[in-house]
């Protein structure tokens, strides 16, 4: 551990210089930046009424207390189930046509089980809220030493101890950590997804504190800014001794980040629970409602429209005939006694009367809207999602990670999605990357291929020869992994030291070298085996250490001012270790673009090594340095086109009095405490950061995830449009569109900058509101540029567009021209945005294209985005849960994105629309036969049918077959459903549940019922219906009846279903058996329970062959009409998933299995 | 494909990989159906060529019932009174005689019906009112609650109580033939589940018909109600407002052209609601009565079936669709898979 800290120390200095941001430190104490924080007393008087949050973070949607009335509210928010418990309610009364309980029953068993699903799924919830908060955090005790404490149970000024790879329990201002020079090292990959690790550092004043007993006396006052979602500031400061120290973000530590390569922190707590940055962040999970849904809402209120003016139609003509059964004191329908009635069938009060009978109706009809339809959809879907969590060909082996469906309300959704937002890495890329290739002295190396080279290979042999031989294929287009992290390079003339070999062996030596001490890396040297790991900022930099490892150039230890490397010594061919002296780092930055370290050889030479950016680093080389920049540029071009990230080195050698010269102004210029202090170091820094001498170019490649281009692709041919949104700046992001078949050559690219020199002499000669106005027009003219452009071109269009840039872009003003342009390019991607940005511009999207959004990401950052879009995707990366915690579904890679959207988006999409068709069928026409009755019965509401069979219709005999329909169907197989990705657009363009086919469904409802309640009363009119000479009653009737809704509807599924398995049989069939099994068993029962039913089948109906005949031909008829439709549909106007039917059904038929 | 073919190969402890199953993978052995033409027109053909024999059988079935439908209402009632108040008043003479003509030779039984338009058996008010307790069993007389304004007189319960054992049709009929009475038989007309469970054999008619308002028939009070059929079959409510319920059977041919004299008492009172009052006499298929719309229904469907096979024929000569011929996927212009 000592040995640790002491190598590190020296790595804080460099990189760290501290600077004063006093105008931001002038507002403490002012409005928005009122916190007070008593230091390791927490529990003072002052403190007390302050009245911070507590530490405990609840993301359940419901608490023991608030379950009942708040469920309960959710499910009556539904239009359809508070109608229900209104007829409920009125079912007590005597309007009901039918008794109380057969009313009740299903409705509380519909509302139940609804109910019971939302508490499931809050426990799920509930459970990993315990799991968090319960998790304990060292805390200082009065008593002076250090005790665990549940993360729950902290407060506001609590000293907390933070041991290596622990979370932060909340958001904290770094003391002291276990290094002397108070360092500590932290991962923020739930936050923003990066997984480089980031430096922070405690205020000097604070790092004596390093010890459990230091904190003994220590009390100290913090006043900051309240709490806040922004990530990436921080002001405060810090009284402690008399003395006053400012806070920024560098001593700010946030919760859900994690403790890396440091032993211990400490920390005082700032920020609790739902006052942290993290939370903050976190907007409150929308819950969210497929577009099915409410559409389904909108059918739900046109029958309910359908049923008032039913019901009220009912009710006038009931109204009239009671008005008539008493007239002038003589009885017309005497049987009734009119005379002497109650209120309901009064004639004398007859207004009254078909006013009541107007509620008896809505009850009796009732039976059009289907109850059971929504809890349903609910089994359905969670059915659904069971089958995705289960699918194989959605398991990521090398994660262990199922597909997970969070929430399974958006399951159909995933079959309409019109555009994709994306995050970029850790999302489409690996997040590591690999050296694949690279220029030296004008020869470029490296044999691999790149995702981007085999992506266009393979589509030029798929366009010529389809037929390749598959080993051929296999070995050009098989993903080879490195078999050390970050290192695919393959060359012979290199590896294994033959580099020597080559004609230009001093620049090689040269250009690994630089690779292996130009960086901020600190490597890790295993104690048992020798074998070196590194630690860098970014994963590009860790690929060019490994990769100078890997060639022999084996960086290996860092000091306070040198850097050792274990080198090839190409004569002997032994290792020597090599120290370097190291003389000043001149970092990274995104204006600068590159980044330099000079040193001192063992020699004595003074060096500067640099390396950065093609675009800057060939303006800066020596006149006799550009013996290579011919070839370098080819071959930097060739590295791009194959989608690779592309760094140029350069060396100069420097001269004693230049370095001192430069030396003193630097460090003069690095002290200064004013606000251009950057700027004037990096001018300072260009002084000498020129004349370089070529040696060559690196080419890493950001590895894409396994299938991102293909399965891109095919989205794309889906007809999907794809959105990244990223952190990275503009020109990875374009590589990597590149790379994963995003941008394509032959698209036209708009890009939309903001870094460019004009932005930055506007920035710098105009204050600020000016600086910004100007800003905005010119972003509006290139906006504006670009649409001209769009106008006038027909090729397809990509649009990229920055952070700043977008903020302008976003403004409410602009928003409108660019959302139109962005909207009409195939592919549009977003560099350097932020979390909220990304929320920002997935809601405008959402908003303006009306169309489903699907966001997918898998880190924090990508948290608002997830929870903006219409449905997110999480990816379940190896770290961070943040995103897979506030999306609707988890998946392990990106590329089952493909068969989440291809095969079940639009299995699910078709399933849910056909099952809601035929729930709205199958209810239509079983209450128009109760309606056409009550022409027959002078609108009385008086029930054909036994009021058990009607309250079990849908619960019983209909319900299953189509929950096995919303569960199993599926028109074609996934094979055919991946190999045609066009048939997408059935559900992105809605054809399956449009208004045109829904009515159509109504139609054939109501056509269905016609037929039923015709042939059922011509049939069995008055005449005897059977040898015995008995004539139909009521009973018999109904039961007939009901037995021909049974047939009808359920044949009905077995005519629009295409798969047919033993559980579609079973239940189909099953549905109908049970009916006879019901009406069996129900009719044995005692006629005081069975009533009407009582012996009905085995008495009347089933000795009667006329009640047989009746059947088939209600049957006949009543589904003539679709047949014959589909049938010719099929033949002449085939839709596509039809078309695919024909072709494979033909062709092959175990193929089609 | 490129999604990969998921590995199915046993993995280490713990992990989290689905088994495989056929159910959960959504590959379970399935039967497709297509409407391909050849189905189509199978489908079609074969309806038919079932559907028309049935339709004859069925119609050739009703068409050897034997039916006389007379109605009399209006033919039994002096023309110069008032309706209603003839048929209300105690007074009047309601004898009718009728004469009905044998058209073709019935074979018994020959069953008698009387046949009621325009009655609302079905009206809920009327449905409802009636105590199937109480029809039961003796000790549940007191159950009248369903049953006003017929449930109580003088506060004792009426068995059986409601409106419809209170609008008890009450017309009779007597027949002959040749001079000679032709026996009714009123045995075993109502549906023996009524007999057995619905209406007990130790409840007697109690107070039945003793309020200011006579609705229809009255009941000997010294036979059970379970025994009283002509209640039974009045009390099964019918579904529709024109009904037939059956009044006896006469077990003896009747020969072609006979004449049968009807005696009927006209005593209910069909006139306030403007009702009709049939007479029926029927004899009996497989099929019940006489009703040819099932056998027409048949055989029109069966035909239109076999018309739409022809139709279906010509079209696909007409415009032949080549299966599995992939050009038909429009859209499908780029390269299948890869």
């Amino acid at each position: 551990m000592t040995a640790a800290k002491r190598k590190k120390q020296s790595f804080s200095r460099i990189s760290n210089i501290s600077r004063q941001e006093s105008f931001e430190h002038s507002l403490i104490g002012g409005p928005g930046f009122s916190r007070l924080v008593f230091c390791n007393d927490p529990g003072r008087p002052e403190a007390v009424p302050l009245n911070y949050a507590s530490n405990y973070v609840r993301t359940t949607k419901y608490t023991a207390v608030t379950f009942l009335p708040r469920a309960l509210f959710e499910q009556f928010r539904r239009v359809a189930n508070m109608f229900f418990l209104f007829t409920a309610i009125l079912s007590f009364t005597p309007l009901s046509p039918t008794s109380p309980l057969s009313t009740v029953v299903p409705f509380a068993f519909v509302v139940g089980i609804t109910m019971v699903k939302e508490l499931v799924e809050d426990l799920r919830r509930k459970k990993q809220d315990i799991e968090v908060n319960n998790r304990l955090v060292k805390v200082y005790s009065s008593h002076g030493s250090f005790q665990y404490v549940k993360w729950m149970d902290l407060r506001v000024g609590d000293v907390v101890k933070v041991e290596k790879d622990e979370f932060f329990p909340a958001d904290l201002v770094l003391l002291s950590s276990s290094y002397e020079d108070p360092i500590c090292y932290v991962e923020t990959t739930n936050l923003d997804g990066e997984t480089n690790l980031k430096l922070k550092q405690a205020l000097q004043a604070t790092s004596y504190l390093n010890e459990d007993s230091a904190f003994k006396d220590f009390r100290g006052i913090i006043r900051c800014e309240d709490p806040n979602a922004n990530l990436y500031s921080f002001v405060g400061n810090l009284d402690v001794a008399g003395q006053r120290y400012p806070l920024t973000l560098n001593q700010l530590l946030l919760r859900d980040s994690k403790l890396k390569n440091t032993d211990y922190i400490y920390g005082v707590v700032i920020f609790t629970g739902h006052d942290t940055k993290v939370v903050q962040n976190s907007v409150t999970p929308p819950s969210k409602r497929s577009k099915i849904e409410k559409q389904t809402d909108k059918l739900v209120y046109l029958l309910f429209a359908v049923l008032v003016l039913m019901s009220f139609t009912g009710s006038l003509v009931f109204g009239i005939a009671t008005r008539e059964d008493l007239q002038h004191g003589r009885m017309k329908r005497w049987y009734l006694r009119p005379d002497e009635t109650t209120i309901y069938y009064n004639p004398k009060r007859a207004p009254i009367a078909a006013t009541l009978q107007f509620f008896t109706a809505l009850l009796l009809y009732s039976y059009l809207i289907p109850i059971s339809l929504y809890v349903s959809v609910e089994i359905v879907k969670v059915l659904q999602s069971f089958l995705i969590n289960k699918d194989l060909h959605m398991y990521y082996e090398e994660g262990d990670k199922p597909a997970h469906a969070r929430t399974s309300n958006l399951n159909e959704e995933l079959g309409q999605v019109d555009t994709i937002l994306s995050d970029k890495t850790g999302t489409l890329t690996c997040n590591s990357m690999d050296f694949v290739k690279c220029s030296i002295a004008g020869t470029s190396y490296g044999y691999g291929v790149t995702e981007v080279e085999r992506a266009l290979a393979r589509k030029k042999t798929s366009s010529l020869a389809q037929e390749k031989s598959d080993e051929d294929f296999h070995e050009f287009y098989m993903e080879t992994n490195p078999l050390v992290k970050g290192f695919n390079f393959k060359d012979e003339r290199i590896t294994n030291g033959r580099w020597v070999n080559e004609p230009y062996s001093d620049v090689i030596l040269k250009f690994f070298r630089l690779l292996a001490i130009c960086h901020t890396a600190i490597p890790d040297v295993n104690e048992e085996n020798g074998t070196v790991t590194y630690e860098a900022e970014s994963p590009d930099e860790a690929a060019f250490v490994v990769a100078a490892r890997e060639v022999g150039f084996e960086f290996c230890e860092r000091s306070q001012a040198s850097i050792s490397i274990n080198e090839l010594d190409p004569l002997t061919g032994k290792k020597v270790k090599r120290i370097f002296e190291l003389l000043k780092v001149i970092e990274f930055s995104s204006s600068r673009k590159r980044m330099s370290v000079i040193i001192r050889d063992e020699e004595g030479n003074l060096l500067l090594l640099c390396k950065g950016a093609d675009s800057i680093m060939f303006q800066r080389l020596a006149s006799n340095g550009r013996e290579f920049e011919e070839h370098t540029r080819l071959h930097i071009n060739e590295y791009a086109n194959a989608g690779l990230r592309t760094m140029v080195l350069a060396y100069r050698q420097l001269e004693e009095v230049e370095y001192q010269r430069f030396n003193e102004e630097f460090t003069k210029a690095k002290n200064m405490i004013i606000a251009d202090q950057e700027k004037i170091a990096e001018a300072v820094a260009e002084t000498i950061e020129k004349d370089l001498i070529l040696l060559g170019a690196t080419a890493v490649e950001d590895k894409l995830q396994i299938g991102v281009p293909e399965c891109i692709d095919k989205l794309a041919r889906a007809g999907i449009k794809i959105w990244v949104l990223t952190g990275d700046k503009m020109e990875t992001a374009i590589n990597i569109g590149f790379a994963c078949s995003l941008l394509r050559q032959g698209m036209k690219h708009i890009i939309i900058n903001s870094e460019t020199a004009e932005f930055d002499a506007l920035e710098k000669s105009l204050n600020e509101s000016a600086a910004s106005e100007a800003l905005k027009a010119n972003i509006f003219h290139q906006i504006e540029k670009a649409n001209d452009l769009l106008a006038s071109s027909n090729e397809s269009l990509s649009l990229i567009i920055d952070g700043k840039a977008l903020t302008y872009a976003l403004d409410i003003d602009v928003k409108d021209f660019f959302l139109e342009l962005a909207i009409s390019c195939s592919t549009v991607i977003c560099c350097r945005s932020t979390p909220k940005q990304k929320a920002l511009v997935t809601r405008l999207v959402k908003l303006k294209t009306r169309k489903t959004t699907l966001a997918i990401g898998d880190g924090a950052n990508d948290v608002g985005m997830l929870q903006e879009a219409d449905i997110g995707v999480g990816i379940s990366g190896f770290e961070g849960m943040q995103a897979v915690m506030s999306s609707d579904i988890a998946i392990g890679q990106f590329r089952y994105m493909e068969r989440l959207l291809l095969v079940h988006g639009h299995w699910c999409y078709r399933r849910i629309s056909l099952m809601i068709c035929y729930f709205f069928y199958k209810n239509i026409a079983f209450g128009f036969t109760l309606f056409f009755y009550q022409a027959y019965a002078s609108f009385s509401g008086q029930t054909v049918y036994n009021e058990w069979c009607l309250s079990l219709y849908n619960v019983l005999f209909t319900s299953l077959p189509a929950i096995a329909l919303g569960v199993f169907d599926q028109d074609i197989p996934a094979r055919l459903c991946l190999k045609f990705p066009v048939l997408y657009q059935q559900g992105v363009q809605n054809v399956l549940f449009s208004w045109f086919r829904i009515i159509g469904w109504a139609s054939n409802a109501i056509f269905s019922s016609i037929c039923i309640f015709l042939i059922c009363i011509l049939g069995l009119e008055d005449q005897a219906f059977r040898r015995g000479g008995e004539v139909v009653g009521l009973e018999i009737l109904g039961a007939t009846m009901y037995t021909c809704v049974v047939w009808v509807v359920n044949c009905q599924m077995a005519l629009s279903i295409n798969y047919f398995t033993y559980i579609q049989h079973l239940f189909i069939w099953g549905g109908i058996a049970l009916w006879y099994i019901f009406l069996l068993a129900f009719g044995a029962m005692d006629p005081s329970i069975s009533t009407t039913a009582f012996m009905v089948f085995i008495e009347a109906c089933a000795p009667s062959p006329s009640f047989w005949l009746i059947l088939p031909l209600v049957l006949f008829v009543a589904l003539l009409p679709y047949f014959t439709y589909t049938a010719i549909q099929m033949h002449f106007f085939p839709m596509s998933h039809q078309m695919i039917q024909l072709m494979y059904a033909q062709s092959d038929d175990t193929e089609f299995v | 494909m490129s999604s990969g073919e998921g590995s199915s190969q046993p993995s280490s402890k713990k992990s989290r990989q689905p088994k495989y199953s056929r159910f959960t993978q959504q590959e379970l052995p399935a039967c497709k159906p297509i409407l391909t033409p050849g189905l189509v027109v199978t489908t079609f053909i074969l309806v038919g060529v079932i559907f028309i024999p049935i339709g004859l059988l069925s119609l050739s079935a009703s068409e050897r019932v034997v039916e006389i439908v007379d109605r009399y209402d209006e033919d039994c009632i002096p023309s110069d009174q008032e309706k209603t108040a003839f048929i209300q008043s105690d007074k009047t003479n309601k004898t009718c005689v009728r004469s009905l003509t044998v058209p073709k030779k019935m074979q018994h039984p020959v069953y008698i019906y009387y046949q009621l338009d325009n009655f609302y058996q079905n009206h809920r008010r009327y449905v409802k009112s009636r105590s199937d307790k109480q029809l039961r069993n003796p000790e549940n007389e007191d159950l009248t609650s369903p049953c006003e304004p017929e449930a109580r007189i003088d506060n004792k319960p009426i068995v059986p109580c409601g409106l419809v054992a209170w609008s008890l049709f009450n017309d009779t009929y007597g027949f002959s033939v040749r001079g000679m009475n032709l026996s009714v038989n009123k045995k075993d007309i109502a549906w023996d589940s009524d007999k057995n469970y619905k209406f007990g054999s130790k409840v007697y008619p109690k107070n039945f018909q003793q309020g200011s308002l006579i609705g229809g028939g009255k009941l000997d009070e010294k036979i059970p109600l379970s025994e009283q059929e002509d209640l039974l079959v009045w009390m099964r409510t019918a579904a529709l407002p024109s009904f037939r319920k059956l009044y006896g059977r006469i077990e003896q041919d009747l020969e072609a052209n006979e004449k049968i004299t009807v005696v009927i008492q006209n005593n209910y009172n069909a006139y306030a609601f403007g009702g009709k009052k049939k007479l029926v006499l029927s004899t009996t298929t497989w099929i019940g009565g006489k009703n040819n719309f099932l056998g027409l229904g048949y055989i029109t469907i069966g035909g239109l079936c076999l018309f739409n096979a022809t139709t279906f024929i010509v079209m696909y000569l007409i415009k032949p669709r080549p299966c599995g011929d992939p050009s038909y996927l429009s859209w499908n212009r780029n390269p299948p898979g890869n």
